[in-house]
């Protein structure tokens, strides 16, 4: 096939603007998930270790949440950061930082339902021993999530494979603008729709090559955790 | 400061309509182990959790020292299956070292004393959860001396350990007691019971059966079960 060919050459050329595109999307991506990081780990953790009235709605609107269509979350930052909305004022629309605040909106309900789910599990097996310990609830936290360190580090690639593979909320927020805000996936939508086939397969191949690298260290991580750590 | 005596005054736990434990009137003071025995189901371990202030009475009322807190001071628990932290063997002590209150420049020297008196100086680096039965047995009583306690919970600590752990422990629990701390122990092994108990509590049904010396409760047991007990019988609930 002669797309497929040439898509290959591009990718082998090292082509200055087809990997600028690339370096976006992953310092995209990861900024997202450090945000997301930021705010889901410790959030997860906390709904975990207490109990409220409501508890359970809000772990039912954070399971629902972990579905959320990009293009809903793009537009709801959108609307905060356009000129005339509550941010407008900040200037952020259209800018790489709009980008990765989406998609951390985005993957932070995955992170804080996974970290959750994780951190209960993990909680019930060793509360009666730090009860007996007398730890505090602000180090049970700590030393929850701390223990719990190989799973939560998943739960980030799972964070991380969903906000490198959407399309929709970078797509409003960032605007596909050439070498400003132009990621994988906008490039990719874009391409194929222009009819530049080898460009978007290109990009679709490396795409895929990140995921699958990507899965294939938390494979190897966890691995190595179960022997070194048990 | 200490956690002693513990005193319980009427204490009753139960789940819905079912009680654990009933009317139960105890007072653990310093002194010779205390061994609590009795069949599976008899509320041995429900015991020996609200004492350590793991639960809660549904009635009654329990004081550590004259004081109702249940916040540990100077007691600690080993349990028939310990949960180790996902850390290396040193790094669980350590934490443990650090909950106690231990200041960090001590932690070190201590802690290798802790895995020097219980036979695991060895196996400092290797990952807790990675352990045997018995090493990881060994490991729980070292956390729970990190705390300095007074008085010390063990939940049928060698149940599922082979005879050598077993011995292993009891030598541990045996120069835990001639370091003056509290043994209090829940056990189904009469030859356990023979070689290390001071006092026996008698558990049948979630209520205190008998409550003597261990000399007296094996040469003269008061109730029909805590005979029955003795002799090796099976003692059903009906």
């Amino acid at each position: 096939m002669n797309e497929g060919s040439s898509a290959l050459a591009l990718v082998l050329s090292g082509d200055p603007a087809l990997y600028a595109i690339v370096r976006l999307s992953l310092v995209v991506s990861l900024s997202a998930v450090g945000l997301a990081a930021l705010v889901g780990l410790p959030l997860g953790g906390l709904i975990a270790l207490t109990r409220f009235p409501g508890r359970a709605g809000v772990i039912v609107l954070l399971n629902a949440f972990m579905g959320l269509p990009p293009v809903v979350v793009g537009l709801a930052v959108f609307l905060l950061l356009s000129r005339s909305g509550p941010l407008g004022s900040w200037g952020l629309l259209f800018t790489p930082t709009a980008m990765v605040i989406a998609q951390a909106v985005l993957i932070m309900p995955i992170i804080a339902a996974l970290t959750r789910q994780t951190v209960e599990d993990y909680w019930s097996e060793v509360r009666d021993e730090l009860n007996a310990m007398g730890v505090g609830p602000l180090h049970r936290l700590m030393t929850l999530l701390y223990d719990a360190r190989i799973a939560l580090v998943t739960v980030l690639l799972a964070g991380f494979g969903r906000a490198a593979a959407e399309v929709g909320a970078v797509m409003i927020v960032g605007g596909n603008i050439n070498g400003f805000t132009r990621v994988m996936t906008t490039a990719i939508a874009l391409e194929t729709s222009k009819g530049d086939l080898p460009l978007a397969m290109g990009l679709g191949l490396i795409l895929m090559i990140i995921v699958f690298a990507i899965n294939a260290s938390a494979w190897a991580l966890r691995l190595y955790a179960e022997r070194r750590i048990g | 400061m200490s956690d002693l005596p513990v005193t319980l005054t009427k204490v009753t736990y139960a789940i819905g309509e079912t009680s654990i434990l009933r009317d139960v009137d105890l007072v653990v003071r310093a002194g010779a182990p205390t061994f609590v025995v009795g069949p599976n189901g008899s509320g041995k371990s429900t015991l020996l959790r609200l004492i350590m202030g793991l639960m809660t009475p549904t009635a009654g009322t329990i004081e550590w020292a004259g004081a109702c807190d249940p916040a540990p001071r100077r007691r600690a628990m080993v349990f028939q299956h310990p949960v180790m932290l996902r850390r290396s063997v040193a790094g669980n002590l350590l934490y443990a070292l650090e909950q106690a209150g231990v200041e960090k420049s001590l932690r070190d020297r201590r802690c290798g004393e802790l895995l020097q008196k219980v036979g695991l100086a060895d196996l400092a680096d290797r990952p807790a959860r990675r352990l045997s039965g018995g090493e990881r047995q060994k490991l729980a009583f070292a956390r729970a001396l990190a705390r300095s306690p007074d008085l010390l919970i063990l939940d049928e600590p060698t149940a599922s350990l082979d005879p050598s752990a077993t011995l292993a422990l009891e030598r541990l629990i045996a120069q835990a007691v001639s370091d003056g701390i509290k043994i209090l122990m829940a056990s189904h092994d009469l030859g356990q019971m023979r070689r290390l108990a001071g006092d026996v509590v008698f558990l049948h049904r979630g209520r205190i059966l008998e409550s003597a010396s261990a000399k007296d409760f094996f040469e003269q047991p008061v109730s029909a079960q805590a005979s029955a007990f003795l002799r090796g019988d099976l003692i059903l609930e009906d």
